[in-house]
């Protein structure tokens, strides 16, 4: 049993001493544990019960939640890009490529990035400081001692709802940071809807598709994974609360960086070779 | 309202059973050697400092800590051995109060109440949820909170509910943890009271882990005093109260000069 393994891990790093110096073996720990957490993950997503009622809620709030600041920031995104973009192609009389350039951006990198920038910051600190809360209010202990999973219950419910919503929400993002991309190029350049979709589409492959998908899928289930995991192990009291919140914002973020950078790489060298 | 102090002698195997029982934080040894029996229909306190470890304890009973070295039988049943299912199996004997209630703060006490039902009991409808809830409330006396939400209770009106949440399962031990920390007198002989109410509506078998002398005194069968990480003195409120302990004195004093 999970349970059972963190204890031994734990009781083998207590019985050793020191290993290496405390800090570190405090770390390694950190990451034996949250190891253990995503393994525990897998397993108990997988075997029912499924709490089916308690995932849709959480799916709609993940996305009621960020909705209108993904609208706006997606908005301003699009146009603000658009906008800056264009003196460069004005030199080259090529403004007609800007309805593409803009779309590689948002679908390449924006999209998926900056939804998951708004909903670590909004869902993320949110869960986290909501677990956190169960935890140092022993309400997690409470769902345990009355034969509940609390694991199945609040952890796997709320990361397969960010892993689930967050994608939806990049692609909402996309069309709203296109859209305003369109109000842009249409006042400037009088181009009509279905010419500027038509045009932004034309260079975006299947590949990059697959790879927004696979972002906004990878982005999802961190900011989820990780605020739980911060929220699920809160200590001391209502500063655990407040501190699980912004460990699980700043690391979300920190992660959703690395895993940016990993995922283009593997995609360009799949792309060029 | 004080209680016979009768003995209850059991030939039966008791429904607690701890024996030799170590647990340790890091280099913070906090239990060094414990043993209890509690037997059926059998209500025992638990007294000592804070910090001494009580909570940490009853953790080990329903198996949200596990021990270092030791054994803690429950209705004969080794909790430290038990798979996810049968652990899950044995909760639903245990009812665990806990010190700061531990309402859910996202839901009111109609959802509180029913969430274990629901979850544990399959094919359940409304009907039977809502009666066997107002059932739990009114047995705690605030059938009329039903709406409310947590937050919106005092203190002494959570512990009830956090108790009327573990009857709903129908338990058959209670472990209550500072039931009455926190209160003014008069809302501690309620949950005294109550605490009485349980044990003779549901029988139950009870321990009860306090720092009250009085609730002690009023709803226990024995008392334990844990100092140090072990039971120093075990028996009824008379054997241990006439004493030249001088620690137990102290300890004594201190509660009734409060
Ligand atoms: N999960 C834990 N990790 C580390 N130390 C703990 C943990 N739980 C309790 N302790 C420590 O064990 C000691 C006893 O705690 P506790 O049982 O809560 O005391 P009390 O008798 O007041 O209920 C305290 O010093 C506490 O700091
Ligand atoms: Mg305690």
């Amino acid at each position: 049993m999970i349970h059972n393994l963190k204890h031994r891990i734990n009781v083998r790093f207590a019985s050793k001493g020191v290993l290496f110096s405390k800090k570190i073996d405090e770390f390694l720990c950190d990451c034996s544990n949250a190891f253990l957490f995503v393994v525990r993950f897998f397993k108990e997503a997988f075997t029912k019960p499924f709490h089916l009622n308690e995932l849709i809620n959480q799916c709609f709030d993940v996305g009621l939640k960020s909705l209108l600041l993904i609208s706006i920031t997606g908005f301003i995104v699009g146009v603000v890009f658009t906008e800056q973009s264009r003196p460069g192609l004005v030199d080259f009389g090529a403004t007609s490529w800007l309805p593409s350039l803009v779309c590689l951006a948002i679908v390449r990198a924006l999209g998926p990035l900056v939804t998951a920038l708004i909903c670590a910051g909004k869902v993320g600190s949110g869960i986290g400081a909501e677990l956190g809360s169960m935890q140092v209010t022993e309400q997690i202990d409470a769902m345990e001692v009355s034969a509940i999973n609390p694991f199945k219950y609040l952890v796997v419910t709320r990361v397969m709802a960010t892993t689930i919503a967050i994608p939806v929400l990049a692609i909402y993002c996309s069309f709203i940071g296109l859209y305003g991309s369109y109000l842009n190029v249409h006042e400037q350049e009088s181009s009509s809807l279905i010419s500027f979709y038509q045009n932004a589409f034309s260079y975006i492959s299947f590949l990059d598709l697959f790879a927004f998908m696979l972002k906004s899928v990878t982005y999802g289930f961190t900011i989820g994974m990780v605020s739980c995991y911060m929220g699920y192990h809160a200590t001391q009291g209502t500063r655990g609360v407040g501190r699980a919140a912004n460990q699980a914002v700043v690391l979300t973020i920190f992660l959703v960086f690395i895993e940016e950078f990993i995922i283009v790489t593997g995609i360009n060298f799949f792309r060029y070779g | 309202m004080e209680r016979e102090n009768r003995h209850i002698v059991n030939d039966h195997a008791p429904v607690i059973s701890i024996s030799g029982l170590f647990k340790s934080f890091g280099e913070l040894p906090v239990l060094q050697g414990i043993d209890l029996n509690l037997y059926e229909g059998e209500n025992i306190a638990i007294l000592g400092k804070s910090g001494s470890g009580k909570s940490v304890l009853i953790k080990m009973i329903v198996g949200l800590l596990l021990p270092d070295k030791g054994l803690v039988t429950v209705l004969g049943q080794n909790v430290a051995a038990l798979n996810r299912k049968a652990l899950d199996r044995l909760r639903l004997h245990i009812g665990f109060s806990f010190q700061n209630s531990a309402l859910y703060d996202s839901m009111n006490v109609f959802q509180n109440l029913a969430f274990p039902l629901t979850m544990n009991v399959k094919h359940l409808n409304r009907l039977q949820v809502t009666r066997a809830v107002e059932e739990a409330l009114e047995a705690v006396g605030l059938r009329d909170k039903i709406r409310e939400m947590p937050s919106d209770l005092s203190g002494g009106q959570r512990k009830r509910i956090g108790i009327a949440r573990t009857l709903i399962l129908k338990p058959k031990i209670m472990l209550y943890d500072e039931p009455t920390s926190g209160l003014d007198p008069v809302t501690s002989a309620d949950i005294i009271e109550l605490i009485n109410l349980v044990q003779s509506q549901y029988h139950t078998s009870s321990l009860i882990i306090t720092h009250d002398l009085t609730c002690a005194k009023n709803t226990a069968n024995r008392i334990a005093m844990l100092s140090k990480g072990k039971f120093s003195k075990i028996g009824s409120f008379d054997e241990l109260f006439v004493t030249d302990d001088d620690q137990l004195k102290a300890f004594f004093n201190y509660n009734f000069l409060q």
